[in-house]
């Protein structure tokens, strides 16, 4: 550590405004700050004594998702030996083709996602934040591990630019940059990022295992027939709730295990970063518009076995879960208030069913669902502070003349 | 005066671009620029009515009674919008039926009527004629460069001409109307990046 420090102070006078490397200050900055910590002090007040800052925020996000991103790697690299029948494949295999398959996925939304994170922060002379760690981890987490690697860079390249540094760059952005990037993917090139053929790699698909298909139990619960018991159908195409919740099946790279999920909620929730409204309001959210379509008259639901599914399938399949764990709980596309957290996370959770159930158009509920919540989040907000500002002038006016 | 006429017809194109800097017209910018094709067409017919009508109610300025002028300007940009979308039916039937509404829509375009309104009823016929004509090529140059990047980046093609190799998958986004908002977007940010002209007023 001394020996880094020594390093980077003889390099800093290099750095200083007029010096030759002036125009990479912001490269040297974000070097500095992420192997150390900067003696710097924030300018103005107040001064909040805390070692919390967006670094560590953002570190503790990482840490968090990276129960997620071993999952997904050993699951891409089992589906892809499973459905291949690549004989004597172990688990020592599977881990090293997941590698291959996602490995190259992350480093391409790093590298570029972190080109136009540079570029914004040298041109407009700020330095580079952290929140593009976790904006770059999240993103390849949510693509199916089939995805071609230009299209990994040119969603990263949108999400970043658009969803975010036209904006004004983190802590400005109104919707959630890594899904940002995935809804352009998706509305772009929706050939490799929709239906049953991307979800597992598969080399030759005239040869794979026996009634394997490829889609998701989603995509698998949403095609059942009329009349069919979606549990008992759900089980024949060989996803019981067991093996969803233990998520090796097809599906995006980082969400189709619930218990890697639930590992990454409890570092967010116990850090105390990811806020427990928003997910609780999620999860209540989904429960709770689920149960409501179970209850819905017989004939309906005979007609749409999906109608029938406990809420807790629900929750195990497609995106949903993992979506509101770290998607929704992103800090600054969500609502800030207590009172709106519960209504935000409310509104994805059940958002997500409507599109989910009576959409046939998009599987993709949640990502829409959360994007639709970022640009409402405002809103809520104000409306939350409304109503406070209502009641307390009531209880003033009833304070002075009662 | 030459050189203020000049002005007149130059300041639309950039300085007080109806698309980008009014944000006019911006319904029919997102509709017709799937294509080159329509966009031309459409481009056309657009600045053949904002130029038209501009001349004829300055001519008529001085005897079109100040209650119902609004009135006399709708029955002369409909009229000749009538004419517009009748000779584009005539002479280029593929492009009118891919068109569909969107010639008829331009009685209601912000441009066309926002031009008569603000500038034709109080100027000499010039003047005005100038002021149409370049606030048409304004709307017409925006629309060719939201068109070329649509075209090129979601079929790979410009004016139905296969440019990009075969194997490049067309971008869905561009086709759809998004993807107009935002090329929009992004020429709006360039040209006052450009211009360093960020307030609209």
């Amino acid at each position: 550590m001394k020996f880094l420090e020594q390093m980077i102070e003889k390099m800093r006078p290099l750095f200083a405004p007029g010096r030759p490397l002036h125009l990479f200050h912001a490269v040297f900055e974000a070097t500095d700050s992420f192997l150390l910590t900067p003696p710097d002090v924030t300018d103005g007040p107040p001064h909040v004594r805390d070692a919390l800052d967006i670094k560590r925020t953002m570190t503790f996000v990482v840490i968090a998702l990276i129960p997620c991103t071993l999952f997904g790697i050993f699951n891409a690299g089992y589906m892809h030996n499973t459905v291949n029948q690549v004989p004597g494949a172990g688990f020592l295999q599977h881990l090293l083709q997941g590698l291959r398959l996602v490995l190259p996925i992350i480093l391409v939304s790093y590298a570029a996602g972190g080109f136009w994170e540079v570029l914004f922060a040298t041109i407009r002379k700020h330095e580079i934040n952290e929140g593009f760690l976790v904006t770059g981890l999240l993103f390849p987490l949510i693509l199916p591990p089939t995805i071609p690697l230009w299209q990994v860079a040119v969603g990263i390249s949108f999400g970043t630019v658009i969803g975010k540094e036209i904006f004004g760059g983190t802590g400005f952005n109104v919707l959630n940059p890594a899904l940002t990037a995935r809804a352009f993917l998706y509305f772009a090139y929706p050939a490799q990022i929709s239906g049953d053929r991307v979800w597992a790699s598969v080399t030759d698909w005239a040869g794979v295992a026996d009634g394997f298909t490829g889609a998701t139990s989603l995509a698998v619960a949403k095609a059942a027939p009329a009349g069919a018991n979606i549990v008992e159908f759900l089980r024949q195409s060989g996803f019981s709730l067991k093996s969803m919740v233990m998520g090796l099946e097809p599906g995006s790279i980082g969400e189709t295990s619930a218990i890697a999920v639930t590992l990454g909620l409890l570092i967010l929730v116990l850090t105390g970063i990811g806020s427990w409204r928003i997910i609780a309001g999620g999860v209540l959210g989904t429960a709770m518009s689920v149960t409501l379509l179970n209850v819905l008259p017989e004939p309906l639901r005979l007609a749409k076995p999906i109608l029938q599914l406990p809420f807790y399938y629900d929750l195990v399949m497609g995106g949903i879960f993992f979506g509101i764990v770290f998607m929704a709980t992103d800090p600054v596309s969500a609502a800030a208030t207590p009172a709106g957290k519960w209504i935000y996370g409310f509104s994805i959770g059940a958002l997500t069913i409507v599109i989910r159930t009576f959409n046939p158009a998009y599987p993709a509920g949640n990502m829409l669902a959360i994007l639709f919540c970022n640009v409402m989040a405002p809103l809520v907000d104000h409306m939350v502070v409304q109503v406070h500002i209502r009641h307390r002038a009531r209880y003033l006016a009833r304070m002075n003349h009662g | 005066m030459a050189e203020n006429l000049k002005k007149i017809l130059v300041d639309p194109l950039s300085e007080s671009n109806p698309i980008t800097i009014q944000i006019l017209g911006i319904c029919s910018a997102l509709a017709v620029t799937v294509k080159m094709e329509t966009a031309l067409v459409m481009a056309m017919a657009l600045t053949v009515v904002t130029a038209g009508s501009n001349l004829v109610i300055s001519l008529l300025r001085k005897s079109i009674p100040g209650r119902i002028r609004m009135v006399v300007e709708v029955a002369v940009i409909a009229t000749l919008v009538i004419v517009a979308d009748q000779f584009i039916r005539a002479y280029l039937f593929d492009i009118s039926r891919q068109l569909s509404v969107f010639v008829g829509l331009i009685i209601t375009n912000c441009i066309v009527m926002g031009r008569a309104e603000a500038f034709a009823i109080q100027n000499p016929p010039l003047p005005s004629l100038l002021d149409g004509l370049g606030n048409g090529l304004g709307y017409s140059l925006i629309l060719l460069i939201v068109a070329f990047f649509r075209e090129l980046l979601g079929s790979g093609s410009l004016f139905g001409w296969r440019l990009l190799p075969g194997g490049y998958p067309g971008n869905g986004m561009a086709l759809l109307a998004p993807g107009a908002f935002f090329a929009l977007g992004l020429i709006i940010w360039v040209q006052r990046t450009l211009t360093k002209k960020f307030d609209t007023e």
